[in-house]
């Protein structure tokens, strides 16, 4: 069967953008391909940074033929119906049309027949509408031409055929640019014009004009001699698959290089070298694999295999690093001249939004949430964590921040550290932003936690009460994760703090009128973080029904703490795990089913006391009994927070309730039994709810 | 030329050997071989050549230098690698050729940099000019790590769609020629490929221009009379833009665009001087954006913009 190969030839693609265009290179293809008929075995997409390809295995080389039988309108149909039939059926008269009978009468039929079409044909008509529509993130036009691509796109080559005979160039033109079966190779190395037949033989020749078309073979081939290198060096490789994606996506073919820096520089915190050496040249850090520490030495991967060697090559990059490392040094010594307390001057000059003022005015207000939270976090005492609040952002006026903004907090450290400030205020002046991202460590350190929290929640307070809240996917001050961070340092430490009363202490001392502080708005807030708590959970895998059968009893919009709500919906979730849990769910129901259609008949609630003097049967005394014992038992532990031995109360009733249900018939012909016996089944339905509102629960 | 001459004018032994072969090389492609613009600016793509040159249909080729002046960048002569004065080379291609990209390496070949031997690589770099309502897409160039160049296909000028499109090099020439002589501070350039009593460095000649510009820059400038040439060059602006204007045609687009280049460079010094704050910042780009495309506005009526001519 036939393979397809296709080749985009172009000036260099971005590094970021190929491993996406290779794929949406794949889908959009075969997706187009398959709509037209032409199934295949097996596709693979390929790219460098001078193109983009794609091979199709296995194809059909011609789709198959369409026959179809379209049912239309019955003989006499009104002419409008029949035109419509005539066009949807593309039938010039009705004449054409079959007439077939069924149960009703007579209706017209039409035989729709296509030919299947070569799929040379059909290729020659999805190529260029897949690159006249590429969804590139960016993408420009050149010269004097129309047609828009990522960079100039400058050849393209199309093959298709069966592996045993001559493949065919798959004609079509694309802006001026006519299809062919001519690659070039290496831009430096083997520039000139390659003709191509299939797949098998543009590797091979490609390879042999340098240029390694697949990208996990190149990244891998980068790992290995880098790894390797390193070994042969006696040190280890310093991981870090995000800098491996974006080298592999600038060379056609890797050439794996050591280089040397000047010792000196190791006196610089290992991940200020890193982030010089990683984000200006693109460059990998070597460690000693035995003490874990930076040595002088760097991987690089460079697109040529010199001829000196690469000589010049670690010569010329050395010289760049040596630069750039001596640059971060003048930064390390310039920024130690300052304290960071006279640094925090220099906040009041920066405007941190326009409607929430300065970053020295955002840092009076964190640092107040800071004491405030404290003793709540066992900070002690309240002033380290006001201390490190006023510190935690004065890193931001430093060089090495404004050269390298990813170290912000870590360089508060290391400068707080330098002048002998306390170890704890110069860790929370680093973890104050964390957690970052879903992966990112939670602060534990009392003080951290007291300034990670005042940080979130004066910032989402703050947008709050400016009326800036998130909408669909627009979240340019990152609200979402700050709301998540809050969440997750309050669980991960185990807060029993109100969330609620947080907020609204915070609003009250630090965002007076003109601010918006109306309850409706903090209800707003407190709803965001409950959607965050959702999401979180639903990401730990917990039943949805769950989280929201507890939230009903009690949600973080009431005030309730978060740590709260979690541990009901794990001891739900526990308790309907078992026999009685899941036997008293369906007592449960049954008694509100019940109860909901006799409410709905006689137009009224049965939500008063039973009388125990119209009890005739012992199993309605016993169940009452149960009931009032159960509700003593359960609010006792609820006073306690021990929910579990609150659903282990709840679970008793179990058994009275299926010996109610088997022995009691609710609907008496005795009217005051059954209006005794509906008032009994509400006392199940209100027993439960201090627990969980067990209506939420599905499944 | 004598065999001292033609050594010392080696690009990989002087300073000036290096503009000249870039020059000529651009010459050879056809490039009109400009002189610097008369005016302070902060880029050589704002010289006119460029900005309103990429505008319109006209075809146009043309290479030079441009000093550029980032009051900004200025270390007092301190800082191996800054300055607040510094040349940067200019070839704009419009259309640009579907070869651009192997001109482009021809010219680095022709500067001493072999292909076999150094690491060249097109890094992505999208550039952007707030103040000139421009943008496009393209590289920096890399050289052994070292970025080199600037390589940038226009989309955008002057809030205006460029059709066709022009291909603008950008060459940092101090960094360039330190990388081919081997130099690690700027200040030590040969500037002449002269030896001994004979040899002028980069140090020689602009040395004491960068100590006494950034006092200037930093120090001295008098703000209430840049806030007050800002305002002027503004006004002028705008007004030659309105009494040049005859409905289908301009006649003094050049002229405006000269005011837009002034209210940029006083802007840059204001912000040198740290006069201007964050979001006045915005919204002094914006006035001269806002300069920069009515200019763009009123070029598109002249010839070189490629305006018809007028019926007699």
């Amino acid at each position: 069967m036939p393979d397809l190969l296709l080749e985009l030839y172009s000036e260099e693609i971005p590094a970021r953008m190929q491993a996406v265009a290779q794929e949406n290179l794949r889908k959009l293809v075969t997706g187009k391909l398959v709509d037209a008929g032409l199934t295949y075995e097996g596709t693979k997409a390929f790219s460098t940074p001078r193109r983009l390809a794609l091979t199709v295995q296995g194809m059909l080389a011609r789709a198959p033929d369409f026959r179809e039988e379209k049912k239309g309108p019955r003989v006499g149909a009104p002419d409008g119906a029949i035109q419509g039939f005539l066009k949807s059926a593309g039938l010039k008269s009705i004449g054409e049309a079959k007439i077939q009978q069924d149960k009703k009468g007579d209706f017209y039929v039409a035989l729709i027949e296509r030919k299947g079409r070569p799929a040379a044909e059909v290729i020659a008509e999805i190529v260029p509408e897949v690159v006249r529509n590429f969804p590139w993130p960016k993408s420009m036009r050149w010269g004097a031409g129309t047609l828009a691509w990522v960079r100039p796109l400058h050849s393209i080559l199309c093959t298709f055929g069966p592996e045993t005979e001559e493949p065919e160039v798959v004609h079509f033109e694309i802006d001026g640019i006519k299809s062919g079966n001519i690659t070039f190779g290496h831009p430096m190395l083997a520039p000139g014009p390659i003709e191509v037949k299939r797949t098998g033989d543009w590797m091979e020749k490609l390879h042999k004009a340098r240029v390694v078309v697949d990208r996990d073979w190149r990244k891998a081939e980068i790992m290995a001699d880098a790894k390797n290198l390193a070994l042969a060096q006696g040190l280890e490789l310093v991981e870090d698959e995000g800098l491996l994606d974006e080298v592999a996506g600038l060379v056609e073919r890797p050439v794996v290089l050591v280089g040397e820096f000047d010792k000196t520089y190791l006196d610089l915190p290992p991940e200020v070298i890193r982030a010089t050496i990683r984000n200006n040249q693109k460059c990998f850090v070597l460690r000693d694999a035995k003490t874990g520490k930076l040595a002088n030495k760097f991987i690089l991967v460079s697109n040529l295999e010199a001829k000196d060697g690469g000589a010049a090559i670690k010569a010329g990059n050395a010289r760049v690093i040596r630069a750039r490392l001596a640059d971060a040094k003048f930064f390390w010594e310039q920024d130690r001249k300052i304290k960071l307390e006279e640094r925090a001057k220099k906040l009041e000059g920066i405007v941190f939004h326009k409607k929430l003022g300065t970053q020295a005015e955002r840092v009076e207000r964190i640092a107040r949430l800071a004491a405030e939270l404290a003793p709540i976090v066992k900070a002690d005492p309240k002033k380290k964590a006001a201390q490190a609040a006023r510190l935690a952002k004065t890193d931001l006026v430093t060089e090495m921040v404004g050269e390298f903004p990813e170290l912000q907090g870590l360089m508060g450290k290391y400068y707080a550290l330098a002048e002998k400030i306390d170890p704890e205020v110069a860790a929370a002046i680093e973890e104050h932003y964390k957690p970052q991202g879903p992966s990112d460590r939670v602060p534990t350190a009392p003080v951290s936690v007291a300034v990670a929290l005042a940080d979130k929640i004066d910032t989402l307070v703050g947008f709050w009460a400016i009326d800036e809240k998130p909408t669909g996917s627009k979240d340019p001050y990152a609200l979402r994760r700050a709301a998540l961070g809050v969440l997750r340092i309050i669980l991960d430490n185990r807060l029993p703090i109100s969330l609620r009363s947080l907020v609204e202490s915070h609003l009250e001392h630090s965002f007076h009128k003109p601010y918006l502080s109306e309850a409706s708005r903090i209800d707003n807030l407190m709803a965001f973080f409950e959607d965050r708590l959702k999401v979180q959970l639903r990401d730990q895998h917990a039943r949805h029904d769950l989280v929201d059968a507890v939230l009903e009893i009690g949600s973080l919009v009431e005030g309730e703490a978060a740590t709260l709500v979690v541990d009901r919906v794990t001891a739900l979730g526990k308790f309907l795990d078992t026999e009685d849990g899941k036997n008293l769910l369906v007592g449960f129901r049954r008694a509100a089913n019940i109860l909901r259609d006799e409410e709905k008949r006689d137009k009224r609630h049965y939500s008063d006391e039973p009388s125990e003097k119209l009890f005739s049967l012992p199993e309605e005394k016993s169940l009452f009994s149960s009931i009032q014992a159960a509700e003593q038992a359960a609010a006792t532990a609820l006073s306690k927070n021990d929910y579990e031995s609150a659903m282990a109360a709840i679970a008793k009733l179990r058994a009275p309730v299926d010996a109610f249900f088997d022995k009691v018939t609710v609907n008496a012909d005795d009217p005051k039994l059954r209006e005794n016996r509906l008032k009994l089944l509400d006392r199940i339905r209100a027993a439960t709810r201090p627990v969980a509102d067990f209506s939420k629960i599905g499944g | 030329m004598t065999q001292l001459a033609a050594e010392s004018l080696k690009p990989e032994r002087s300073f000036q050997g290096l503009i000249l072969a870039l020059q000529t090389f651009w010459a050879e492609q056809g490039c009109v071989i400009l002189q610097p613009y008369d005016m302070e600016m902060g880029a050589g793509t704002f010289h006119p050549a460029t900005t309103l040159r990429a505008l319109g249909p006209r075809p146009w080729k043309a290479a030079y230098v441009q000093p550029s002046r980032r009051p900004k960048d200025g270390r007092y002569g301190e800082n191996p690698n800054r300055l607040q004065h510094y040349y940067q080379f200019q070839a704009i291609l419009k259309p640009s050729p579907a070869d651009i990209q192997e001109l482009y390496l021809k010219s680095l070949a022709r500067i001493g940099i072999d292909q076999k031997l150094h690491d060249i690589r097109f890094v992505e770099d999208d550039w952007e000019s707030p103040t000139l309502g421009a943008s496009g897409l393209g590289w920096e160039c890399w050289c052994d790590g070292m970025e080199v160049s600037q390589f940038t296909y226009f989309q955008q000028v002057a809030g205006f769609e460029c059709t066709p499109v022009s291909g603008e090099l950008t060459y940092g020439l101090e960094r360039l020629a330190m990388y081919v002589q081997g130099v690690e501070n700027v200040f030590d350039l040969n500037f002449n490929g002269r030896e001994d009593a004979e040899k002028v460095t980069y140090g020689d000649v602009f040395l004491q221009a960068e100590q006494e510009y950034s006092r200037y820059n930093f120090e001295a400038a008098d703000t209430e009379m840049l806030f007050r040439h800002f305002k002027d060059a503004e006004e002028e602006c705008k007004r030659i833009l309105k009494i040049g204007d005859k409905d289908k045609r301009h006649e003094m687009a050049l002229p405006a665009y000269d005011q837009c280049i002034k209210a940029s460079h006083i802007f840059n010094l204001l912000d040198a001087r740290g006069v201007i704050s964050v979001t006045e910042r915005q919204s002094y780009i914006a006035r001269v954006r806002e300069l920069a495309k009515a200019c763009g506005a009123a070029w598109l009526k002249t010839a070189g913009g490629g305006a018809a001519a007028l019926k007699a």
